[in-house]
């Protein structure tokens, strides 16, 4: 393995630091460092230095739906976006609900070798939502899941919830719920609303989502349990984490890019590449995830990369798959809408983008302090940077990006895995 | 006008150009020859993914009194998950060079994403999508409307000052939203009656007033027309969401029967988009009274729809209504 | 609209000439006002078609000049609706006895390519089976493209293709006139 030496970089609390990377290490930090004969050197001068990014929700598809995504596609494209390690969800065919199907998406993760992939375990059997898998076997495998999720759909049996709760306070787990109670949700096509109602589209009332995180608040309450709530869409999700948090309930939630960035109006193009679930929300809505995610009620970002194969996007909005993508544009989105806007600075970034991500997931060896000693898991970002989204340009093997020609503010420039670069120069190595 | 999508895309002069232009037509369809050359040698297809065979008839014999060959294609299958795919049944029309489509889809926004997918050359009217919108339905009704309530001669005439009511299923229902797009758009004032259950939700950002008593509604606005809304059946039972209690508590709080019947003012004109459930929301005493323009409606249907046709499928220039 | 631009080929006084002798050769070769309807091709036909009403009217006491003449919308009839911008509808209004049997004249403004005069036949065939069929122009320009011709002329004017003919009626445009504008003035 080479060794670096990235010269001129910013860490996110402001100092302009040298950094030389030795066997997966970070091994000195200085203001000046001179470069020994045989090391590389990389001139990050104006560049950002951030731990590498973790997410705590992506789709992977593979195995089962590999038109869509592969976990070597998926792990270029979260590469690109500057991510190291990635939390790929059980929603796959066969569902990974066994300690087989986790251990064979890690491994696939280690064969690509672009990010870590830590997989995500179903909390019920084929995400049935009836009986609990075998969690302890897939904490005990070698992919050593720490994050169990029946996303896409939800837990909605309040006893199954319970029990999942219970469970994994055993194996240092946390339960990773897709709020939507199902039955205020049947057919619902986007957000419940002003828009929804002109459209003529079957409304998602935002008290689907709220209703379940009420619930799943108090049940984490009662039985003492660590909750993490996915992609919190609504102003409601947020005022209950909020109590909840104030009550000392341990609560975590998520917010997507794509929430932060997008409202219910979209939906008036019918295009579906707009279709989400959770649905995009009210313009008031998005400040409150915002609002959220600055003050800390929301406590990170996760991407919900969902790709989706073209036919899949390419019909009537009904007949449409919800999800878009999100690992190569999520970076630039937070921070355009929340370091540009003064919300955020680059330490909260971090902080939203890595070290708590990994604190949720368990995740050891990431989110860490960038200093002498630690793995050297970095991405380096231009702020400065300006590039226009072509889908087909992407990393992803999906196109479905809801920010198509629109110009991001900032762009990954290196990524270092444990020491070896997945991308230099904007384009991902190998 | 390339295309007819939704109500809410036309002003006021384009539609008041739509109904003159009918009325012109209706005027044709009084002679002996009612068959007109002037769409001839053009090809419409009515594109049905749900069954309507009143509104498919009524294209079709706009369409053919236009001399335009006329092309009913039905595709198999009412699941969006089954059958050929919307983009490759719009691409197997644009191979045998259709001049317009007419849609009718149960998913809403299909004519739109056929409109503005780069499938088809065509021009798109759209025949009744979902729950969004039923355009042609709201002119014919705008057309009786004007006929009945503006005088003797309705040319170039909006529905200034007049009073619309409209009961029933509004959340699902397509002729609602058109409706109220369009009378509006025409300088009509329009009040929604229906149980809480049957309005959307933001219902309450609608250019209109909403009313959950049709009694009440009934005294106060005084209506010029009152426009009963077809229920479906399957919309009672707890299966299809049990949006009211029973078929005779619906037909109780906001049916039109006979006591209502006298109450109206002498001038109400009386309408329902069809098919109607007798007994249902309108009993046939007042569906067949001297106040209802029922059947009206579906003779105003042919000459509006012969008026959008003409305007879409002729002209060398472009442009979305 | 510049009123100055162009040449005004026809004043007022010329128009009232040539309406008065296209009356007088109309009742010549129908040897009277007999069976006679005036059918006025929207829009400039139409007062056209009432001046010559009024005209033969005079000549003839106790012809009933209003229930001799209509109007025909030929639009729909038009054979370059995919060429030109969509074009509005207009009125057609026949006497009350139709033209079944009667000696329709078609009255308009300019004959130029003919085509109009097509579509005029084409709607005069749904509309009823009259004994003739004949055409009153105001002005002939040339250019036809299709073999018609016009029965009574109030002036034949060679043009070039590139000039446009104008033709004002108090009725429409406030004032009588006939004016030719050549290419480069249109500008």
């Amino acid at each position: 393995m080479k060794n670096y030496l990235i010269k001129g970089a910013q860490l996110p609390g402001g100092q302009v630091r040298d950094l030389l990377l030795e066997g997966g290490a970070i091994v000195q930090v200085a203001a000046k460092l001179t470069p020994e004969a045989g090391v590389k050197v990389l001139d990050a001068g104006g560049l950002v230095v951030l731990p590498g990014l973790v997410d705590l929700h992506t789709h992977l598809r593979e195995p089962g739906r590999e038109d869509a995504e592969t976990v070597r596609t998926g792990s270029r494209a979260a590469a690109a976006g500057g991510f190291t390690a990635v939390h790929a969800m059980a929603n796959t065919f066969p569902v990974a609900d066994t300690a087989g199907v986790v251990e064979q998406v890690w491994r696939l993760g280690k064969d690509a070798g672009y990010v870590d992939v830590h997989p995500v375990g179903a909390v019920s059997v084929g995400l049935a939502g009836e009986k609990l898998a075998e969690l302890a076997a897939m904490a005990a495998s070698a992919a050593r899941v720490r994050v169990f999720s029946d996303d896409g759909k939800c837990v909605a049996d309040p006893v199954l919830m319970r029990r999942a709760l219970e469970y994994v306070k055993g194996i240092d787990g946390v339960v990773a719920q897709h709020a939507q109670e199902p039955r205020l949700t049947e057919n619902a096509q986007m957000h419940e609303g002003v828009v929804s109602a002109d459209v003529g589209l079957a409304g998602w009332p935002a008290v689907a989502e709220e209703s379940i995180v009420a619930r799943d608040v108090l049940l984490a309450e009662h039985v003492g349990s660590r909750l993490h709530v996915c992609h919190v869409s609504t102003a409601g999700s947020v005022e209950i984490i909020r109590w909840a948090k104030g009550r000392g309930i341990r609560v975590t939630a998520e917010v997507t890019p794509h929430h932060l960035l997008l409202t219910d109006e979209t939906a008036r193009t019918y295009n579906p590449v707009y279709k989400v679930n959770p649905p995009l929300r009210s313009a008031a809505d998005v400040a409150a995830v915002r609002a959220a995610l600055a003050d800390g009620t929301i406590d990170i970002v996760a991407t919900d990369h969902a790709p989706h194969p073209r036919e899949d996007k390419d019909c009537e909005w009904a007949a449409a798959a919800f999800g878009m993508t999100g690992l190569e544009t999520a970076l630039p989105i937070v921070h355009e809408l929340m370091v540009e806007t003064g919300l955020l600075g680059w330490e909260d970034v971090a902080r939203v983008l890595s070290v708590a991500p990994s604190a949720i997931g368990r995740v050891e060896d990431q989110g860490r302090p960038i200093e002498a000693g630690e793995p050297a898991n970095l991405t380096l970002f231009d702020p400065s940077a300006r590039w226009t989204v072509e889908p087909g340009d992407m990393e992803t093997a999906s196109g479905n990006t809801p920010v198509a020609g629109r110009e991001l503010h900032g762009r990954t420039v290196a990524t270092f895995l444990h020491g070896k670069p997945t991308v230099l120069d904007g384009k991902v190595v190998g | 006008m390339k295309h007819l999508l939704s109500a809410k895309d036309l002003s006021r002069e384009q539609a008041v150009l739509i109904l003159d232009m009918a009325e012109q037509m209706a005027a044709t369809q009084a002679r002996q020859v009612k068959k007109l050359p002037t769409l001839r040698g053009l090809i419409v297809v009515n594109l049905f993914f749900e069954d309507s065979t009143r509104t498919r008839i009524s294209f079709e014999t706009a369409a053919k009194r236009l001399s335009a060959d006329v092309i009913n294609f039905s595709p198999k299958g009412s699941s969006v998950s089954k059958g050929e795919s919307l983009k490759d049944t719009v691409l197997t029309l644009g191979a045998m060079h259709t001049d317009a489509i007419v849609v009718r889809h149960y998913a809403s926004g299909a004519p739109y994403t056929i409109a503005h997918s780069g499938w088809t050359d065509a021009s798109v009217i759209n025949a009744g999508d979902g729950t969004h919108q039923h355009p042609t339905q709201s002119l014919l009704d705008a057309m009786t409307m004007r006929r009945h309530l503006m005088g003797p001669n309705p040319l170039g005439q909006g529905l200034d000052g007049v009073n619309v009511v409209i009961v029933g299923d509004v959340l699902h229902s397509r002729v609602a939203r058109s409706g109220v797009d369009l009378f509006t758009t025409l300088g009509a004032k329009v009040t929604l009656v229906a149980p809480a259950t049957l309005l959307p939700v933001g219902v309450e950002t609608w250019n209109c007033d909403v009313s959950y008593n049709l009694d009440q509604a009934l005294a106060e606005v005084k209506p010029d027309a009152l426009m009963m809304l077809r229920v479906q059946k399957e919309r009672m039972s707890a299966g299809g969401g049990g949006f009211f209690p029973s078929p005779q508590e619906y037909t109780r709080e906001y049916g039109l029967d006979e006591p209502r019947l006298a109450a109206l003012p002498k001038r109400t004109i009386v309408m329902h988009p069809g098919p109607m459930n007798r007994g249902l929301e309108i009993t046939s005493g007042a569906a067949d009274g001297l106040r209802s323009v029922i059947v009206e409606q579906v003779a105003n249907g042919v000459a509006v729809r012969m008026a959008v046709l003409y305007l879409t499928m002729t002209g060398a220039e472009g442009g979305e209504a | 609209m510049a009123d100055t631009v162009g040449t005004e080929v026809l004043t007022s006084g010329d128009i009232s000439r040539a309406l008065q002798r296209i009356a007088h050769e109309i009742l010549e070769k129908n040897h009277g006002a007999e069976g006679l309807v005036l059918l006025g091709i929207p829009t400039r036909g139409v007062p056209l078609a009432a001046r010559l009403a009024g005209i033969i009217a005079g000549i003839e006491p106790g012809w009933d000049a209003s229930g001799a003449t209509g109007e025909l919308d030929v639009t729909i009839y038009r054979d370059d609706l995919h060429r030109r911008p969509t074009r509005v509808i207009g009125l057609t209004r026949l006497p009350d006895g139709g033209i079944d049997g009667a000696t329709v004249v078609l009255v308009d403004d300019v004959l130029y390519s003919g085509r109009t005069i097509r579509a005029a036949l084409d709607a005069i065939a749904d509309l009823g089976r009259p004994k003739a069929v004949r055409l009153a122009v105001l002005v002939d320009r040339g250019h036809r493209e299709l073999p018609i011709r016009a029965d009574y002329v109030g002036k034949n004017l060679p043009t070039a293709a590139d000039e446009r003919v104008t033709v004002r009626l108090k009725e429409t445009d406030g004032t009588d006139a006939v004016i030719i504008t050549r290419a480069e003035e249109q500008r």
